[in-house]
């Protein structure tokens, strides 16, 4: 997975043209580290359709907040540099991220 | 498809991993079901413990790693599932889960534990995960000189506030009491007042939550004044209390109005060999150490209730001799004389197989065949009662024989 920061996020999110997922993180947060396997997982199957990017927002989070992340763990789809979906929450499943990949390609 | 344990235990918090160490450490088959993707339950995703014995310097989810490897180390299977019937047959109890896995055992301990509470104020919907959180330590990192709102002033919300200032640049507690008042204990309540970061809007509440896509504003409204003001905010945690999740067991346990699950102080429900720990019982106390307690109790409990059960199966209820039955205890002399008259009677040379059961420690039993008083003899005839005679002469034994 492609790894964010502030420097590279317009060029491969925002002026990226196809899908592109991001998943945003961070180290406290149990939850995200928990997910972030099966994401990667969810890359190698999907990688070649769409990208797959994540985003620590230690560092980043300014532009997590210009993202209207404000919860962990998040992951944000963007078609065309535009962003059409945001799965949150405590309750957040690897089966519903795999849902909304399938919806997209 | 199914398996076969000898206890089940539904969520993976301290009160189930605590019943899961003893149950396993007894050599009882023992699986622990969690609906969510990491065990340890509500302390998980708390970050200070400060008050668990023998523990001095730990955090909560720390701990929480702890019981699932000390659960382990007693080779406690661990699966994920979200149980969503559970059915009592006896003997045999069938745990069914969301996706349809069946699980067969002989005894439960329900360890749900609670949901935080919502409320279900206009905008707490929509801008969950975009400001409106339940965990702090989720979504502190985000919150880094920020401002955020805090609604409530239990223990955990006094005690997760005080780990936001560490992030944040100003907390505003929103406590529906009066001034100085809150449900925290004393010590938390003092160090919240000391912190410098931390403002307090005494007898409001929250009345909506405002913002474009992300959390903006929180409209606080005074109780007692009806008064109105907006506070500017990122984020707002809410920590209102928490609410069971025990839908699935209504008609099998019986439960308190606000779907709590009934429990005796030995963590007995209202179905023999289903057990009920933690925050999902109905109790006063509700504290990592108070689940632990619970666990172990039910744990020791169902073993108990196992062994006198397999006991009753193998040797009364398929037995293909008739069995006599006396039930006793040790401090009532009537029923010791009788069990040594029945004793010189030579049952087994007459084909019957004979039983004591000690009423002090196997109530389960006494229970079931409705011994209020003893000595009390019952006979029984492919698992049927045919005669039961209570405080029985020499004769009238004699004659059942």
């Amino acid at each position: 997975m492609l790894e964010l920061s502030k420097d590279n996020f317009e060029e491969e999110v925002l002026n990226s043209k196809g899908t592109v997922l991001v998943d945003f993180w961070s180290d406290s947060c149990d939850l995200c580290l928990d997910i972030m396997p099966d994401v990667e997982e969810l890359s190698e199957k999907y990688g070649d359709k769409i990208k797959f990017a994540k985003l620590n927002i230690k560092g980043n989070r300014r532009l997590a907040i210009s993202q209207k992340v404000l919860g962990l763990p998040s992951i944000v789809f963007y078609e065309d540099g535009e962003k059409t979906e945001h799965l949150t929450g405590e309750d957040l499943e690897v089966e519903d991220i795999e849902k909304a990949i399938k919806e997209r390609i | 498809m199914s398996s076969t344990y000898d206890l089940i235990i539904i969520g993976g918090g301290p009160a189930g991993m605590a019943a899961a160490i003893y149950g396993s450490r007894s050599r009882l088959n023992t699986l622990v079901l969690e609906a969510k993707r990491k065990t340890g339950g509500q302390p998980s995703t708390y970050h200070d413990m400060e008050n668990y014995p023998g523990v001095p310097e730990t955090t909560a989810s720390e701990l929480m790693d702890n019981f699932r490897k000390h659960a382990e180390k007693f080779n406690t299977e661990f699966k994920r599932g979200e149980v969503t019937n559970l059915e009592v047959n006896g003997f045999e109890k069938i745990v069914t889960t969301k996706k349809g896995e069946e699980y067969k055992t002989k005894s439960v301990v329900l360890a749900m534990g609670a949901e935080p509470r919502k409320l279900g104020i206009k905008g707490e919907e929509e801008l969950k995960g975009k400001g409106v959180s339940y965990c702090a330590t989720c979504d502190a990192d985000i919150f880094e000189e920020l401002d955020v709102v805090v609604i409530g002033n239990g223990n955990s919300a006094v005690e997760e506030s005080i780990y936001l200032t560490k992030f944040v640049n100003k907390l505003t507690m929103i406590v529906i009491h009066d001034e100085g008042v809150m449900d925290a204990e004393k010590i938390l309540q003092e160090k919240a007042m000391e912190n410098d970061k931390i403002d307090f809007v005494w007898n409001s509440v929250v009345e909506e939550i405002k913002g474009d896509g992300m959390v903006e504003k929180a409209v606080a409204k005074n109780i007692k004044t009806g008064e109105t003001h907006e506070i500017d905010c990122h984020g707002v945690f809410f920590f209102v209390g928490r609410v069971p999740n025990t839908d699935f067991l209504e008609g099998t346990v019986e439960l308190t109005e606000n779907g709590y699950v009934k429990a005796n102080d030995e963590m007995e429900t209202s179905a023999p060999g289903v057990y009920a720990v933690g925050d999902v019982r109905n109790k006063v106390v509700r504290q990592v150490i108070t689940a632990a307690g619970d666990g172990a109790n039910a744990a020791v409990m169902a073993q108990g209730y196992i062994e006198e059960e397999d006991y009753w199966q193998n040797n009364v209820l398929k037995s293909d001799n008739p069995v006599v039955v006396a039930f006793w205890s040790v401090t009532d002399q009537d029923s010791m004389d009788m069990i040594s008259e029945l004793e010189g009677m030579g049952l087994e040379d007459k084909d019957y197989r004979f039983v004591k059961i000690d009423t002090y420690k196997n109530r389960l039993i006494s229970n079931r065949y409705d011994i209020e008083k003893i000595p009390t003899v019952i006979k029984l005839v492919d698992g049927e009662v045919e005669e039961k005679l209570v405080d029985p002469s020499v004769e009238e034994l004699q004659e059942i024989i």
